[in-house]
């Protein structure tokens, strides 16, 4: 049942993902990247990281992606309007894109794809809130303080960004 | 195992069916409240007490022109209605309606889905709740229907980090993400011991969020009609504009639920451990209650919206981010410096 699932949603995500780059219409390739973000937290749900499958939807799909949506519709883009990519971007682009795909099966052709066998210290609950907020604030510490203090730096610098000046207008 | 699964089943569909009958009887219900606050009899022509009148409504709906503008996404423009409607109905799953109903020596609880991330899977399915309308704005290629829809998303962003700061408080107290477990915390003193009373500012901080989630006067600035026209509904008809509206009092019925659960004790009731009842009729009387706690929010929601004017643009956003945000995050603060001296 479990292993079905898993090939479903592995499709799906798969599917998905290439219609973000296929489609000509930016809103559709942002409503694509939400469902990649669903399949996504399907699959954390499948690995028993129930948390992170929460957060995940509630962070990317449900406030990042308004976001996107928000500034794609603002910009009204249509598929008519796009507007030419040169040839030095296009064979730049390729050039990232392949050298992307050589490193991945470089680290990937010799990973053993055989069954896992489940070790008797295996703890099914590794993923579950409890044990998440344990580890985060144990072992993790540091990390986790360092984090924060990066987030806040970016809150910072967005809200220095998009502060109006001393005796500027509102231009819109 | 098959006695459960057979009961979920069942419950679900109870919950889907009260869940649509609440949120029928609710349109019913705001035209008779405000027909009550401004002085006059409100709908009373359709069946007795104009009890029919939400059926009259749906065949009106029915019956009218289905019309998709030509330079309209079409696709989207029915998804739109769709994901709304969805989205207000997916919240219920883990609203934990009663206690539990021991049959045969086996516990039956009253809840759809038991999950220990209950709060937050709420909390997801809300953050969701506006790509119903962003898309359906977007797709109608309107500029009011855009400006409505951009709102939307704009004012669910800016209250769902107060919303989600001043459930952070509830979740300290409790010390779980499980609905269950949060009402259950909300058991002691005869079943008085309520959040609202421990935190007064999260339940502010979180109804006000809730409406300006639900979009709900006076945070309808989505569909504000002396600016946007109709809003990101302008050029929907028939039940399509419909499922809109609908999935509005079903977002009701569902943050009313939310609300009574974090904040007034969900299905507890004051004297509940003094009754001479067995436990499945203490769990009855609780559903009962929390179904009463249920349709007074709803009530309160709709006294809101016919007492309170609109918000203006800027006051909504300055109220978001200057008022609740740095409110509930003060809150969170006090709420952690007390249960660290208290020591609970």
């Amino acid at each position: 049942m479990a292993d079905k699932l898993f090939y479903f949603l592995t499709f799906l995500a798969l599917l998905s993902a290439l219609m973000v780059v296929f489609s000509r219409n930016p809103i559709h390739s942002v409503l694509y990247l939400i469902l990649t973000f669903f399949t996504l937290s399907g699959h954390y749900v499948l690995l028993n990281a129930q948390f992170i499958a929460a957060v995940n939807i509630i962070v990317y799909a449900g406030a990042i992606m308004v976001l996107f949506l928000f500034v794609v519709m603002f910009l009204n883009l249509r598929s008519e309007t796009q507007e030419k990519t040169s040839i030095l971007s296009k064979v730049a682009s390729v050039t990232a894109a392949g050298l992307l795909m050589v490193v991945l099966v470089a680290a990937l052709k010799d990973v053993n794809l055989g069954t896992v066998q489940a070790t008797p210290d295996f703890d099914s609950q590794v993923g579950m809130v409890e044990q998440l907020g344990k580890v985060l604030f144990s072992k993790f510490l540091l990390p986790f303080e360092l984090a924060s203090v990066l987030f806040l730096a970016a809150m910072v610098g967005a809200v220095m960004l998009g502060r109006r000046e001393p005796g500027e207008q509102n231009t819109f | 195992m098959e006695s459960v699964l057979i009961f979920k089943a069942i419950f679900i569909l109870v919950v889907f069916g009260i869940t649509l009958l609440t949120a029928t009887y609710s349109t019913l219900a705001e035209r008779k409240v405000a027909g009550f606050l401004q002085d006059r009899l409100g709908p009373d022509r359709a069946g007795p007490y104009g009890l029919l009148q939400p059926l009259a409504d749906a065949v009106k709906m029915f019956f009218k022109e289905e019309f998709i503008p030509s330079s309209a996404n079409k696709w989207l423009f029915i998804a739109g209605p769709s994901l709304a409607m969805l989205t207000a109905l997916m919240t219920s799953a883990v609203v934990p309606f009663g206690d539990s109903i021991i049959w045969d020596g086996q516990e039956f609880k009253l809840q759809g889905m038991e999950i220990n991330i209950g709060i937050l899977y709420v909390f997801g399915i809300v953050s969701l709740g506006v790509y119903g309308i962003m898309v359906g704005g977007w797709a109608s290629n309107n500029k009011f229907s855009l400006l409505g829809a951009i709102r939307a998303a704009s004012q669910n962003i800016s209250y769902e980090l107060a919303m989600g700061l001043s459930i952070i408080a509830i979740m300290m107290m409790t010390g779980s993400l499980d609905l269950n477990a949060v009402v259950k915390g909300q058991a002691g003193f005869h079943g008085m011991a309520w959040n609202v009373f421990y935190q007064p500012l999260a339940c502010i901080i979180f109804i006000v969020c809730a409406f300006a989630e639900c979009n709900r006067t006076p945070f309808d600035l989505p569909e504000c009609e002396t600016e946007l026209v109709g809003g990101y509904h302008t050029e929907y008809s028939s039940m399509k504009l419909g499922l809109y509206l609908f999935s509005e009092y079903t977002n009701m019925f569902v943050s009313s639920a939310v609300i009574s659960i974090l904040f007034f004790g969900g299905y507890n009731f004051p004297g509940q451990d003094l009754l001479p009842f067995s436990h499945n009729v203490i769990t009855i009387i609780g559903a009962a209650v929390f179904f009463g706690k249920i349709l007074f929010f709803i009530f309160f929601f709709m006294w809101v919206r016919w007492t309170l004017p609109r918000f203006r643009y800027d006051q909504l956003m300055g109220l978001g981010w200057k008022s609740l945000l740095p409110l509930a995050i003060v809150n969170v603060m006090i709420t952690g410096a007390v249960i660290l001296l208290t020591g609970k």
